[in-house]
């Protein structure tokens, strides 16, 4: 049916896929629960933010969780090396991970203040760190990692947590943070109404100048101030390759080659752009829905514009470049991309149908008077 | 360098996050199902009660399915995390069920789950229903595919070892999913959890026999648990045995360590009824026997021997021995001397390429290995065999206690005469531990059983930890131990606020504490 060329080229998509699911779904919750120490006035303006989040927040979690899957199925050289080597940064995701389940479902089962304003910020944190570290993660991506393999191909990875925070990689954290905020905020305005629609209005507007500037800021340093990586030996894609069977080195039009040779990429740094000016626009105009698209939009668009960047570059190895894993020589072998390609074009869709009816049946402005009449039954 | 403090951490870090989620698992495999039948009583009966137990059972199965999820992301990153070189090695055999379990399973159950606790007043009662049924269907499929990926890990079928990358590859997806280890372990496993999920119920439901309260509620609770729970108690012992029976065929080192079978009997084999297995002088002291069973369990004949670890011990020398011979030949292909005539003799002896990397925890280089190290190795591919024959006796005795339970309370519920029944209801209600100690050794025998294995033949557990320093790997486990302790003490603690509140945590007016309160109220004598 496909070769194994195609097949490689369509799990990077499918990957990609995943990752745009997983920001666009869970991070709006993400997002909304960052705002809520900030714009949740009171226990029932929280209770509200939490509702308004509910239904979904698990669902959209297993964006993250089928990526993870996805990875370890399609590229299990990456989820190897980018798991074993981001150890201290992967452990930090997994332990504010930890807090979300518990914080959602048990935060509002106790009255008492106390466990309440404990589990307030057990859920902050749970949404903040992993937004910030992933941001850090994909910006280290640029820089490269010190990774190798030797003739085992036994990866070892020399580097450590804190040097993961270089400043490219913060302000990569930075644009991560702000954009899900931003997402964040302008689900808020379409969920809740009064005051606090208002004041996640003014925050949806904040994150959007942040997320600008940075985004902006960002793209600058890497066409100005970075040097990429570039595949220097021909390989032949549609065979299955080791990492090693290649050499790569690296200059300064690295990470704009592909935007050079192919225009139309150029659409993705664009939509970042432009979706965040809708956003901020339609806040300023109030309307809510409309926003919400421009969140999305840039949400998109950062993605693409690293995934572009990078292409065919998953993650370059900074003391040996040849052992940099691609699309081409990181993949699994090509009967299995097939088999997980056919299931995720059953699945996906399906996925999103019911997903879809999920949300339609939950619509609706969440208010303070809803939870008061619902005490036990919500969250 | 990898060292053996670093695998050894990173097994015992394995063996707690993967036995902590088990705590969780089997209990929303089981209520799910109960969920969805009470559920399904409501819509076909119309009455209030049953839609009463739905929320309130549905309540702790909240509570418990929240760590049950929070634990099960730790599994999904730590094969990545710790796990590095065998996520390499077999990651394109073993990554493909669990991405398909992300997709068919993990979204259908959250998303509905979600639907289930949020949905009461936005669906139709069929539409809830529904939604509850899907996420016991959504929490079956996952067991499904996370078993299929664990039953590879014990029989690797439709894979091959291909030198150039360096891994095994998918030869056959049928054969992985039709995997027999996998079919056995899968519906073992899901009974497991029925067990567990009818033992809560039918232990809770008779406290409050016992306290006298809410009896029209707890009654029901306690038939529809006796009833499934029986079931199930029966299927997962005869589909243990079943297990057992396919242990025979595919992995006769743990079916000989669960036994502690040190030599071959002549057939039909007796079965050891408890004894003390002495590793050091191969033998099992104390030993009573059966004559016969053993031998009908394993091979469902009288004829066959069920071979003992010294005869699978000398098999194994050999087949390090023919490792060694692999290994040589592997480093010569992958340097270079790719001819046809190395890439035949590989393919002779690549079965035993496994073998051969046992010898690396001894001598890097394998081929160079001594008598003494190649003795050495071949100790290591059995298991502690005392572990494994007491795990299986803990766990086969829970199951014949659980089944007399349910015998009881179903016959008992069928008279109607349970409630009236202290000695029942006491037995039902100290019965709660059981389910969670068979689930927790079963899952000893299955995986310490498979040591020094983690791919059966293929990969031994000592090459597969990541290449990390002992420090990583001990922070990482203080840190788990911390919040694992932590998220464990919440959850218990509103396990049993709630349980203990009973249906009166539905705030309905309907039950105990309310009815007293409102009483309490109307007799004036103020408020409580
Ligand atoms: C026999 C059943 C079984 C077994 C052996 C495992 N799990 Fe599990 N897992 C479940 C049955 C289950 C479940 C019943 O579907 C859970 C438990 C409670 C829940 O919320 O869903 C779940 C939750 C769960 C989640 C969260 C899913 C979500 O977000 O909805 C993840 C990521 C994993 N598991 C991953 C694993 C991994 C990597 C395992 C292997 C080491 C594993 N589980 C063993
Ligand atoms: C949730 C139920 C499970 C429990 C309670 C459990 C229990 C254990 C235990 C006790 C060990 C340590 C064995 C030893 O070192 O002596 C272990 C190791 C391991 N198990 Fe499991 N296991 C479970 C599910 C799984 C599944 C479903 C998989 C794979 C899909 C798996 C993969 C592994 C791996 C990779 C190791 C580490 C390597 C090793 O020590 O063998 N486990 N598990
Ligand atoms: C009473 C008769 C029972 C028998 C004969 C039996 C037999 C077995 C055997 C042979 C295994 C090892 C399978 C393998 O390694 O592949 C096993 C594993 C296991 N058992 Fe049991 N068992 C019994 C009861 C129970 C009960 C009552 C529970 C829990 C409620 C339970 C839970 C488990 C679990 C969770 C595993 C690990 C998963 C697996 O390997 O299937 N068992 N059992």
């Amino acid at each position: 049916m496909f070769d194994y060329e195609m097949l490689k080229l369509a799990w990077w998509g499918l990957i990609g896929v995943l990752l745009i699911g997983f920001a666009l779904t869970d991070g709006f919750d993400i997002g909304a629960v960052v705002l809520m120490p900030f714009i949740g006035k009171n226990d029932n303006e929280r209770r509200v933010i939490f509702n308004t989040i509910g239904p979904h927040w698990e669902g959209n979690q297993v964006w993250l969780v089928t990526a993870g899957g996805a990875l370890f199925a399609a590229w299990p050289l990456v989820y190897a090396a980018a798991f074993s080597g981001f150890y201290w940064a992967m452990m930090l995701v997994l332990f504010a991970l930890f807090f979300r389940p518990v914080g959602f479902d048990y935060r509002s089962k106790i009255e008492d203040p106390r466990w309440r304003r404990s589990w307030d910020w057990a859920l902050f944190a749970g949404s903040l760190v992993p937004a910030l570290v992933f941001g850090v993660a994909f910006g280290n991506l640029f820089i490269g990692l010190p990774f190798s393999y030797d003739d085992t191909m036994r990866s070892t990875y020399s580097g450590s947590f804190f040097a993961l925070l270089n400043p490219f990689g913060l302000l990569a954290g930075v644009v991560s943070v702000s954009m899900l905020v931003m997402h964040g905020g302008s689900w808020l305005m379409m969920r809740t109404d009064g005051e606090l629609q208002e004041r996640a209005r003014r925050g949806l507007q904040l994150s959007a100048l942040v997320y600008l500037f940075c985004f902006v800021a960002a793209g600058f340093w890497v066409s100005y101030g970075m040097q990429g990586y570039h595949l220097s030996s021909a390989l032949d894609a549609g065979a299955a390759l080791s990492p090693l069977d290649k050499t790569v080195d690296r200059n300064n039009a690295g990470w704009l080659a592909n935007y050079t040779r192919y225009p139309w990429t150029l659409a993705a740094p664009l939509a970042g752009v432009l979706g965040a000016v809708l956003a901020l626009l339609m806040a300023q105009m109030k309307r809510a829905a409309p926003a919400f698209l421009g969140s999305a939009v840039a949400i998109t668009g950062t993605i693409l514009t690293a995934g572009f960047a990078l292409f065919p570059f998953i993650m370059p190895s900074s003391i040996d470049p040849a052992s940099s894993l691609t699309v081409w020589d990181a993949t699994s072998s090509r009967m299995t991309l097939g088999i997980m390609l056919v299931a995720a074009c059953i699945f996906v869709p399906v996925i999103l149908s019911y997903t879809l009816w999920c949300y339609w049946k939950m619509w609706g402005k969440v208010t303070t008077k809803n939870i008061d009449d619902n005490q036990h039954s919500v969250y | 360098m990898i060292t053996e403090t670093v695998v050894d951490l990173s097994r015992l870090q394995f063996a707690m996050t993967a036995m902590y989620h088990f705590l969780f698992v089997p209990l929303t495999l089981g209520l799910a199902f109960l969920l969805a039948i009470m559920e399904s009583v409501y819509v076909m009966t119309g009455k209030e009660v049953y839609k009463d137990m739905v929320k309130f059972w549905g309540k702790l199965f909240g509570i418990n399915f929240a760590l049950g999820v929070t634990t099960g992301l730790t599994l999904e990153f730590q094969f990545g995390t710790n796990w590095a070189y065998y996520s390499h090695y077999v990651g394109d055999i073993f990554g493909a069920p669990l991405a398909i379990e992300g997709m068919m399973a993990f979204f259908l159950e959250s998303t509905f789950v979600g639907m289930f606790f949020f949905g009461w007043d936005r669906l139709s009662r069929l539409q809830h229903l529904g939604v509850t049924w899907l996420v016991a269907v959504g929490t079956n499929l996952s067991a499904l595919w996370i078993l299929i990926a664990n039953a590879w890990m014990q029989n690797p079928v439709g894979a091959e070892f291909n030198y150039h990358t360096m891994r095994m590859e998918l030869t056959s997806f049928s054969a992985l999913i039709l995997n027999p280890v996998a079919q056995v372990k899968f519906v073992h496993t899901v009974a497991a959890g029925y067990v567990t999920g009818s033992v809560f119920v039918l232990a809770i439901s008779s406290y409050y026999l016992l306290k006298k309260r809410d009896m029209g509620f707890a009654r029901r609770s306690f038939t529809i648990a006796a009833a499934f729970g029986l079931a199930s108690a029966l299927s997962v012992i005869v589909l243990g045995d079943e297990s057992g029976y396919e242990l025979g065929e595919v992995q006769k080192v743990k079916l000989a360590s669960i036994e502690a079978a040190w030599e071959t009997e002549k057939p039909p084999a007796s079965f050891t009824v408890v004894g003390w297995p002495n590793q050091k002088e191969q033998r099992t002291d104390y030993a009573i026997r059966i004559p016969y069973v053993m031998g009908i369990i394993a091979t469902r004949s009288l004829t066959e021997p069920v071979l003992g670890l010294q005869d699978l011990m000398d098999g194994h020398r050999i087949r390090i021995r023919n490792g060694m011979t692999a290994y040589a030949l592997l480093q010569k292909l992958r340097s270079g001397e790719d001819t046809p005539q190395n890439r035949e003799s590989f393919d002779l002896v690549k079965k035993d390429l496994g073998y051969g990397l046992l010898l690396k925890k001894y001598t890097p280089n394998v081929t160079d290995a001594t008598e003494a190290q190649i003795d050495a190795a071949t100790r290591d591919t059995i298991p502690t065999v005392g572990i494994i024959f007491w795990a299986f006796r803990i766990m086969v005795g829970c199951g014949v206690i659980m089944l007399l339970v349910f015998v009881w309370a179903f016959w008992s519920s069928a008279r109607r005469d349970a409630e009236h029944k202290p000695w029942l209801l006491r037995l039902a209600l100290f019965s709660l531990p059981l389910p969670w100690i068979a689930a927790q050794t079963g899952w000893i025998v299955a995986e310490h059983g498979r040591q020094p294995w983690s791919i059966g033949e293929i990969l031994p557990t000592y090459m597969s930890a990541s290449t990390l320093s002992q420090g990583d790997v001990m922070g990482s486990m203080v840190a788990l131990v911390v919040f694992y302790t932590a998220l464990l003490v919440a959850e218990m603690y509103l396990m049993i606020r709630f349980a203990r509140q009973g249906p009166s945590s539905l705030h309905t007016g309907r039950y105990h504490f309310e009815k007293n309160a409102a009483q309490a109220e109307a007799g004036g004598s103020g408020h409580v």
